[in-house]
């Protein structure tokens, strides 16, 4: 067997990285030597994802890097900073061509160009508004980092700032009919909560229910099925309930018409009933069948949760006094589910149904409170025998007292 | 008929155990009493506290799985379900404790007192080798709930073991039964704590206790008082009084403060920020993290672990290096230099708890 090509094959990608960093560029050789915007794409461009990819400037826009003559470094291959207008067809121009793409990452998707075109950016770029927002505005322009990078402007805690940054800009956004509060109002949701607080990544940003690169504002009848992606339960059980119907007639966006929108706030039970609270009373009259529904809702719920707050109170209680009750908390953590479940069926509206589940949950909190019980009486007979054993030991600690006390009396013996 | 039996029996045992000699040499035996004859009672109290922690210890033993799968649920089915189980688990684990404070105070006040000094050398040494065998029960002990905190402490604790020159990697994997803290660590670890140890503890128990009855106690260096009091039944009166009092003690600390079981280890999960050694290492754990990286061009962590050793060597070895007090006279440069070591451990104790960021 011939070995020749293959020795030559191992020793060009040998030496093929030491040919690389020995390549000129002179983009890079003059652009750090001029001042402001067009130095920085010089140190910017080091960490841009591109890099790591072997692209260099040359890679967007053309020329010939190794060439020290600017006029022969700009040759006809050089096609300069696009206008903001042909930013997307300029990414495009690899990044919706899928041979192209293949080359360098054939795992990423390539139908980003014509998501664009169908988004409210796109349509707004396309009608002849530069203020929409094109690939740089999001991505950023020659430090552009990867979405997986925590530092990245699309990596999910970073997003709700990366769309603010026009959306909450009163001035930038004058002129269109949407408001600019939704950054504050996202901040202040339970998905931000989730976000920011405890870290979850899963939790939703703005790209996650209007769409990234065909973002678009959810219509009506779209909102439900945006939030469905999430949470499928709750929302079947609302496809099943009279509210479907009503909504529908109504025009009324499902989930969006008792939650908000970009303000979710973490649901809770005073949400329902018929107090001024809750969000029942915005449609349903008193006396009226919804408003009877709505109050039982209500009193299920709170009968419940009551319980189950007094078990966790009392083993809370039992945990203070130092008595194990690690198994009845484990049975209170099912309970839990049942109540979160109990919670959720109020979107379906059965009441029947409702009452079965906390039916069964009454009956697993009625073992949780027993242990409970049971563990709050051994804490006091623990005590109890404490005060016991402590005064036979204060007796016999006494007598001793005495006994030692008579025999100092008598006198030690002299040293032998 | 009854009285007849009883001196017959009487006889079989005190010809075959000398039961006459020791009872003649018992009613013989006095102890010196003087103003500081309070710091006699904590060696008594100290092996009293060990008898607890044998009895508890082998009842634990009824319901406790060393498996990492069960480990942690019996500590939970003796702590729940075990009628006074929590009481025994309790009274285990916080005699350990004061057991070993304990210990420490014994060692200082017999270190102030010189009564190390010529002829109970070897009771000083077996009590330094009892110090060293009862922290190495708490270090075994504390891994046997497999709970997060023990789990990851073992870790840390072991990595520093690791990290000596020389024997380090070895003696780690010997401590650990392989790479990390597994099955085999745990397997290893109760085997410590319940066969060799306390081997180990028994026979040095057992030399110690002799020396000190047949030594009898020391008495300071210039103490002239002459009074002594008899060892039966005054001392032990005495003694029993102290006991008594640790008893309640315990009792209270058990009720109020049962020992908990905590989280059920989880080698996946991240180590937890603030971990740290039970308190009675805690001192050498500070030390540890104050150290710079370097001294010099050595390694801070491993010319520290070295100085324990070295410190420990020499502490053991002091009765045979204090020339003065061999002499019956006053040595006070070694009473400084056990005044600074008090000092030292006390102070990086507290520090470990006040500054835990550190």
């Amino acid at each position: 067997m011939n070995i020749r090509p293959i020795r030559f094959i191992a020793a060009a990608a040998l030496f093929a990285p030491l040919l690389a960093f020995g390549q000129k560029n002179s983009c890079v050789e003059c652009h750090s030597q001029l001042e402001d915007e067009l130095k920085a794409p010089v140190a910017a461009v080091a960490a841009d994802v591109h890099s790591e990819y072997g692209l260099s400037c040359a890679g967007c826009h053309g020329g010939n890097p190794s060439q020290d003559d600017v006029d022969l470094a700009k040759d006809k291959s050089f096609r300069g900073a696009p206008k903001r207008s042909q930013i997307p067809v300029f990414c495009g121009g690899c990044h919706a061509d899928a041979a192209a793409m293949r080359t360098f990452n054939p795992a990423l998707r390539t139908d980003q160009l014509s998501q664009y075109a169908t988004s409210r950016h796109g349509q707004l770029l396309k009608s002849g508004d530069t203020k929409a927002a094109v690939c740089t505005d999001c991505h950023g322009v020659h430090g552009i980092q990867s979405a997986r990078f925590p530092k990245s402007m699309t990596f999910p805690w970073n997003i709700p700032q990366t769309c603010g940054r026009c959306h909450s800009d009163k001035r930038y956004m004058e002129g269109y009919t949407i408001p600019t509060d939704q950054l504050d109002d996202y901040k202040a949701s339970a998905h931000a909560a989730a976000l920011f607080e405890k870290k979850d990544l899963s939790a939703p940003v703005c790209n996650d229910c209007h769409g990234n690169h065909g973002a678009y504002p959810p219509s009506v009848s779209s909102v439900a099925s945006v939030c469905r992606q999430c949470h499928p339960s709750t929302g079947e059980l609302f496809t099943k309930s009279p509210h479907k119907k009503a909504f529908d007639e109504l025009g009324a966006g499902e989930c969006e018409a008792c939650h908000g929108n970009h303000k979710i706030l973490t649901p809770s039970t005073a949400m329902i009933g018929t107090d001024d609270k809750a969000v029942c009373v915005q449609c349903h009259e008193k006396g009226s069948r919804g408003f009877e529904a709505a109050a039982e809702l209500r009193r299920e719920i709170d009968g419940f949760d009551g319980g189950f707050q007094a078990a966790a109170g009392l083993l809370s209680q039992a945990k203070q006094k130092g008595v194990e009750v690690s198994d009845a908390e484990f049975k209170l953590q099912d309970v839990n589910t049942i109540l979160v479940t109990a919670k959720n069926m109020t979107h379906g509206l059965d009441t029947a149904e409702l009452a079965k589940t906390v039916a069964e949950g009454e009956e697993l909190l009625a073992g949780v409170r027993a242990a409970g019980e049971k563990a709050l009486d051994e804490a006091r007979f623990r005590r109890r025998g404490l005060a016991v054993t402590t005064a036979l030991l204060a007796l016999l600690a006494i007598a001793l007292a005495l006994k030692i006390r008579r025999m100092g009396r008598k006198g030690a013996l002299p040293s032998r | 008929m009854a009285n007849k039996i009883g001196q017959s029996v009487w006889a079989f045992l005190d010809e075959r155990f000398m039961l006459s000699k020791l009872i003649a040499f018992g009613g013989k035996k006095t102890v010196p009493e003087h103003r500081h004859s309070f710091w006699y009672f904590f060696g008594g109290i100290c092996l009293f506290l060990t008898g607890i922690q044998v009895a508890t210890g082998a009842m634990l033993l009824l319901y406790y799985t060393p498996h990492i799968d069960a480990a942690h649920e019996s500590v939970q089915f003796i702590m729940g379900g075990v009628k006074f189980g929590w009481l025994i688990r309790s009274v285990h684990s916080w005699t350990a404790n004061l057991l070993i404070g304990l210990i420490f105070v014994h060692m200082f006040s017999t270190f102030f007192l010189k009564a190390y000094r010529k002829p109970r050398e070897l009771t000083w040494v077996t009590g330094f080798l009892l110090l060293v065998v009862f922290m190495a029960f708490g270090f075994s002990g504390y891994l046997l709930p497999w709970n997060e905190l023990s789990y990851f402490a073992t870790r840390v604790g072991t990595d520093i073991a690791g990290s000596l020159p020389f024997i380090g990697k070895g003696l780690k994997t010997l401590i650990l039964g392989g790479p990390d803290v597994s099955q085999a660590t745990l397997s290893r670890f109760f085997w410590f704590h319940v066969a060799l140890l306390p081997l180990a503890a028994l026979a040095l128990i057992g030399i110690h206790v002799l020396l000190v009855q047949t030594l009898g106690m020391s008495k300071p260096i210039g103490e002239r008082g002459k009074k002594e009091i008899p060892f039966f039944p005054d001392f032990l009166y005495k003694d029993a009084l102290g006991w008594t009092l640790i008893l309640v003690v315990i009792g209270v600390l058990c009720v109020f403060l049962p020992w908990e079981v905590g989280p059920k280890a989880d080698p996946m999960a991240p180590t937890p920020l603030g971990i740290k050694p039970e308190w009675y290492f805690t001192f050498m754990f500070t030390t540890l993290k104050i150290l710079p990286a370097h001294i010099l061009s050595f390694e801070g962590e491993k010319l520290a672990i070295l100085g324990f050793m070295a410190g420990g060597l020499l502490w053991m070895l002091i009765p045979f290096l204090d020339r003065r007090t061999q002499r019956e006279e006053r040595s006070p440069l070694v009473t400084w230099i056990g005044l600074a070591l008090a000092a030292y451990i006390t102070v990086m104790t507290v520090l470990t708890y006040a500054l835990p960021k550190l």
